[in-house]
């Protein structure tokens, strides 16, 4: 009781802080410097559509490399963690079989998932979505796969291949920015084309492509190890 | 508009708190900070937002030209993006965890973990 009445109390300070953030706040009325910058010079510098993944992967680049890094890096802990005295037979309690519905219709479903997921990723410089989305609706897949077939043993060779290969390439396409264009990076390695078509934006498909792949294989090998525990 | 974004955004994140505050069970506490996650992120992108424009992307009715007069702040969605990403693995940290936990006492509740408590 006093354990719950001490975080209302907690909570009502966090609250009143918060509420004169919500009360003085006036929405710009123009784009700031930053934005403004962004949002002249994309077409013309980049030629990406999408602004947002012009700063994501080219403006922002380097930061976008961390972020795919630490999601490695969870993803292999996530890994390690479960592994640890995981019992090398797969024995434990036989799982429940999935109903004729669930197997039947992951059939139809998963290549179509698949499907939306590369379409997303390809286009991430035209519409909205990209290599993070892409690559997350790819992972839905794969999970549906796994609830369909609850004791397959999803590849991990296979998806560790995809991963690190993606994430060899994307550092590679980086270091030629550094030696063919302005910096590391840079998506002008490619020609820019014409604003709105599918080949445009130099490498920021091409890097958008690897980034969903990459993406899509550390969800993956998190949903397998995940749903590989055994249970207790 | 954006009052009432940014108020859902606050409360999410109030209400996310609250419950890892007050919740014992550790799957609880993760769901938990899974709201309030959403919570700041839904506050970041309500604080880009601006009445009367549209999505940061460059088409027939957004001309390169005139997008600084016509789109919404693009950093704070970039932002958000890296976020929720990065929520995500957090999120799968914390339940590999909580396996871990549950594998070594047979139970999730943090009441049962003592070691580090003073």
């Amino acid at each position: 009781m006093i354990r719950r009445a001490a975080a209302l109390a907690l909570i009502a300070a966090l609250g009143a802080l918060l509420l004169p953030l919500l009360l003085g706040y006036h929405p710009d009325e123009a784009l700031n410097l930053t934005a403004c910058y962004y949002a002249e010079r994309t077409a013309a510098d980049l030629g990406a559509a999408n602004i947002v993944t012009a700063i994501v992967v080219t403006y922002r680049g380097l930061d976008t490399l961390g972020e795919v890094t630490v999601l490695f890096l969870s993803a292999a802990v996530v890994g390690l963690v479960l592994a640890r005295g995981r019992t090398a037979t797969t024995g434990g309690r036989p799982r429940l079989p999935a109903g004729e519905l669930l197997t039947t219709g992951s059939r139809l479903l998963a290549p179509l998932i698949m499907l939306l997921g590369i379409y997303i990723f390809v286009n991430g410089h035209l519409t909205p979505g990209g290599g993070f989305q892409g690559g997350a609706v790819i992972a839905s897949g794969v999970l549906l796969l796994l609830l369909a077939e609850p004791g397959r043993r999803l590849g991990h060779r296979v998806i560790a291949l995809v991963e690190s290969l993606s994430g060899l390439a994307y550092v590679a396409i980086g270091v030629a920015g550094l030696v063919y264009a302005g910096g590391f990076l840079d998506n002008r390695i490619l020609p820019i084309g014409t604003l709105g078509e599918l080949a445009s934006a130099g490498a920021i498909p091409v890097i958008y492509s690897l980034i969903g792949l990459k993406v899509g294989a550390e969800f993956s090998s998190m949903l397998a190890n995940l749903s590989e525990t055994e249970e207790l | 508009m954006a009052h009432i974004a940014l108020a859902t955004g606050f409360l999410l994140f109030l209400i996310g708190l609250y419950g890892a505050l007050t919740n014992r069970n550790l799957l609880r506490m993760i769901v938990a900070f899974t709201v309030a996650d959403a919570g700041i992120n839904v506050v970041i992108v309500a604080v880009g937002h601006m009445r009367g424009r549209t999505a940061p992307i460059l088409d027939g009715a957004v001309p390169a030209a005139e997008a600084a007069s016509r789109i919404i702040d693009p950093v704070p969605q970039a932002l958000v993006l890296t976020a929720i990403v990065i929520g995500v693995g957090i999120t799968a940290l914390m339940l590999a965890y909580a396996y871990k936990l549950y594998e070594a006492r047979r139970s999730l509740d943090i009441g049962k973990f003592m070691e580090l408590k003073w």
